[in-house]
């Protein structure tokens, strides 16, 4: 089949924030990108974020970036890359400035600064008093700065092919990865990109779960591609939960309302965080405060009818500081739940959140993959930032703030290193005549018709299987469980059949495609949460309730051909500055 | 739960028409959202066709008519909406298919105001001050999602689409106008000169009845207006 085909410097897949920075480098420094995207760029997952962007300004109380680095070093549980958390922290500063001149409508301190405010996991002068390090326009953060970029991208003509959606990447037999097929939704016509580089930034895959935070689009999509070209997946049984979603519904109640002043209480009216994190409180790390509501709930202590949650309050800040501080919050509980926070408490649970692992990179974005035995090697075109990739700046447990601020510099940072390469390769390596078979043949198995099982059956059987085998709380038996679950739910994969086969914006084909990203990313989650034998971070196992540094401090690695699990060390070398060892982590 | 819904499909249909889709009693649950409600109906029949993607209100993807009414599927409570529910595309614009509009004539209308901060003064190595009081000028003008209901609700774009801008493009011109870290308000005026692009507002203020973000695209037009007029003098 003959597929229409356009050349480009640079293909970027998804324009959240992370490919809408680089696609802004890329496209000032005068390279010719593309960036596809399955919606509308300023639909992206980016414009759901609220709290704020982290770094050391100093604009509210004194802060330095070495110290934001200890708070990530500390926050990852020890699994975060030293190397590329100092490369982050320091780079923090300059990324939000940058957001500020680009025209982020950040709000404002008295004397014309930006304003920050408290988030979880941050300190002063390494684990002294509370930091306030989150750079915030009111609690519509995220909006404001994909807006932002993409009226950048705009101005900077920057070439989009919105509501398209990326099937396969396209590899030479070399190894080099020159491109993807890419489908237009509106009326299902195929378009070969071939790109001298090609960016992944996808986002995460929340919808793994079946009570999450997460966009309906948040699917997995870049993950899975990588894996289908041979790309393991780093430590993908990393999987945030955070603590305060709306409970049984799941609308991300941000960690501003605590950064302001807020406080968790049980079905007692006790404010329990002070048993479980005597100094930070409310403001420990997210998996702290997660566990801490999950143990509440486990011994009788929820609240409602259920017992199922606990209470978010803020009433006692009075309602012009909440109102004016967390506007967008108050808008969506009295939307979902018809009261106004102010004046009556938020009913919140641990909601699945963020996607810690993902494909492995370096520090420049390049992603990274073992040699047979020997040392790692970037795969010459491909790059990934963001939520998708996994450099690894979170480790075991990404701090609030810390996701914005991972897209924009390593969004950046992979632009950098994509002019450079560029330079040194002026032309298009040619791509094999084959090359977009994969991609056809994956497409084509959605043309089979007659009866089967739909997609919608199967995605909300693995959202409940991974629910209850992967949550907060793991033990051996119930991941196995999983494991054998999800496995035997791919198994059935084949059975699926559409029945809308319609060529005009066909969304159950794409809701399909969806499901077998989905499930890629499913397996690689429960087997390496399976095999990873200790407590770290968001990784807590009733049966091995320890870290355990001297096994464990490695990252894991899921291929999705051989299916198993292997190892590489953790970056425990800074660029310039000495180790944080691991410690014992107490907030 | 009965429900009454556009379908077309250039595809096979000749022309659109309402159909008639329902949910049991036990599936329609306290608190649910329309959104929800279609999720549902797409789960019985996978060929109903539209845009989603937060479920919370703040990406602008699921904007539709709804009982004569443009809102986002996503924060509109079905226990507020009378039976059986109309769901039709937003108005005014190309249906590709079912619920879903060709939004292109919306976009460039955005593209066509300069959506994008200009300041030509050197780039500072931090931040440009802003004071609070000139921060809060922002407020009610920079939450606007694109969602597109004020503009495909206005009798003025549904008349001239391709001259008139409508109340999103204009209200991030004014967006822009009103930061005081933006230095381009000659151009940005200049560029709204001639009788449709600015001025075929009519004040039916529509938009503001409709806008899921509550925001107010009449009052930015009306400043925007009031600032060319001083301007001129």
């Amino acid at each position: 089949m003959e597929i229409a085909r356009r050349r480009f410097d640079t293909l970027i897949i998804g324009a959240g924030g992370g490919g809408l920075r680089a696609a802004l480098h890329l496209s000032s420094a005068d390279a010719h990108v593309a960036v596809v995207s399955k919606v509308f760029p300023t639909r992206s997952h980016t414009v759901a974020a609220q709290g704020g962007v982290n770094a050391a300004l100093a604009n509210v109380r004194p802060d330095n970036w070495h110290w934001h680095m200890f708070d990530t070093v500390k926050g990852s549980d020890y699994l975060g890359d030293q190397d590329a958390i100092e490369y982050m922290c320091r780079a923090a500063p300059q990324a939000v400035y940058e957001l500020e001149h680009f025209g982020v409508p950040f709000s404002r301190l008295d004397d014309g600064r930006i304003y920050q405010r408290q988030f979880g996991g941050q300190s002063m002068n390494f684990g002294g008093e509370q930091a306030a390090r989150t750079c915030a326009a009111a609690d519509r953060t995220g909006h404001a700065i994909l807006q932002s970029l993409y009226q950048q991208n705009i101005r900077a003509r920057t070439h989009f092919f919105d509501e398209y959606f990326a099937i396969d990447l396209i590899k030479d037999h070399e190894g080099y990865l020159l491109g993807a097929v890419v489908m237009n939704i509106a009326n299902s016509e195929l378009l070969l990109i071939e790109a001298k580089t090609t960016l992944l930034a996808t986002g995460g895959a929340g919808q793994l779960f079946r009570t999450n935070t997460n966009a309906l689009i948040n699917t997995g999509d870049g993950m899975a591609m990588a894996l289908r070209a041979g790309i393991p997946l780093q430590d993908m049984e990393f999987f945030q939960f955070h603590p305060t979603g709306i409970a049984g519904k799941g609308m991300l109640i941000s960690e501003a309302v605590r950064g302001e002043g807020g406080y968790l209480v049980n079905a007692d009216g006790e404010r329990f965080m002070e048993h479980y994190a005597p100094n930070a409180k409310d403001l420990a790390s997210r998996d702290v405060v997660s566990r801490a509501i999950a143990t509440e709930v486990r011994e009788g202590r929820g609240c409602g009818e259920h017992r199922d949650h606990v209470l978010l309050k803020v009433d006692h800040l009075g309602a012009e500081t909440v109102h004016q501080r967390l506007p967008g919050i108050c808008d969506m509980v009295r939307t979902f739940l018809g009261t106004d926070p102010a004046e009556s408490p938020i009913p919140v649970a641990p909601t699945a959140h963020y996607t810690m692992g993902g494909i492995p990179t370096n520090r420049f974005g390049q992603v990274i993959v073992p040699l047979q035995h020997g040392p790692e090697e970037p795969v010459p075109g491909l790059y990934a930032a963001g939520e998708c990739a996994c450099v690894s700046v979170h480790g075991a447990n990404r701090l609030g703030g810390n996701s914005l601020l991972d897209i924009l510099v390593f969004g950046r940072a992979a632009a950098n290193h994509i002019v450079d390469y560029l330079h040194e390769n002026r032309y298009h390596k040619p791509c094999p005549t084959d090359g977009a078979d994969p991609a056809l043949a994956r497409l084509a198995r959605w043309e089979q018709q007659g009866d089967g099982e739909t997609v919608d059956h199967l995605r909300t059987e693995l959202a409940q299987i991974m629910e209850e085998n992967c949550g907060v709380f793991r033990t051996e038996e119930v991941m196995q469980d999983g494991l054998d679950k999800v496995t035997a739910l791919s198994g059935r994969m084949g059975d699926v059949r559409l029945t809308d086969h319609s060529k005009i914006f066909n969304t159950a084909r794409i809701e399909a495609l969806e499901l077998e990203n989905l499930m890629d990313v499913a397996l690689a989650t429960v087997a390496s949460a399976l095999q990873r034998k200790e407590s770290r971070g968001a990784h807590s196992r009733i049966d091995y309730p320890e870290r355990d540094d001297v096994q464990w401090l490695r990252h894991s690695l899921y291929h999705r051909d051989t299916r198993t699990v292997d190892y590489k060390p953790v970056r425990t070398r800074p660029i310039t500055v000495d180790s944080f060892p691991p410690k014992e982590r107490v907030y | 739960m009965k429900f009454s819904i556009y379908r077309y499909n250039p595809d096979t249909d000749t022309a659109p028409a309402m159909q008639a889709m329902e949910l049991d009693d036990n599936q329609v649950t306290p608190g649910m959202m329309l959104l929800d409600a279609l999720l549902l109906l797409k789960a019985q029949d996978e060929s109903l066709s539209f845009r989603r993607s937060c479920g919370e209100g703040v990406c602008g993807s699921d904007g539709m008519n709804i009982n004569g009414r443009n809102g986002l599927a996503c924060i509109t409570p079905l226990a507020a909406l009378k039976t059986p529910v109309a769901v039709r595309p937003l108005p005014g614009l190309p249906v590709v298919r079912d619920l879903i509009v060709d939004l292109e004539q919306f976009y460039q209308q955005y593209r066509a105001v300069n959506p994008w901060l200009i300041n030509k003064d050197p780039v500072p190595e931090v931040e440009r001050r802003q004071t609070p009081e000139q921060r809060a000028q922002l407020d009610g003008l920079y939450e606007c999602i694109l969602c597109a209901c004020c503009s495909t609700a206005c009798p003025s774009f549904w008349w001239n689409p391709d001259k008139f801008l409508g109340p999103a493009a204009l209200l991030q011109s004014w967006r822009f106008l009103a930061d005081s870290r933006d230095q381009a308000t000659d151009e940005r005026l200049a560029n709204l000169e001639g009788p449709f692009k600015l001025f075929r507002c009519h004040t039916i203020m529509n938009c503001v009845e409709v806008c899921p973000k509550g925001l107010n695209p009449t009052r930015a037009i009306g400043r925007i207006k009031e600032l060319m007029v001083k301007r001129s003098m």
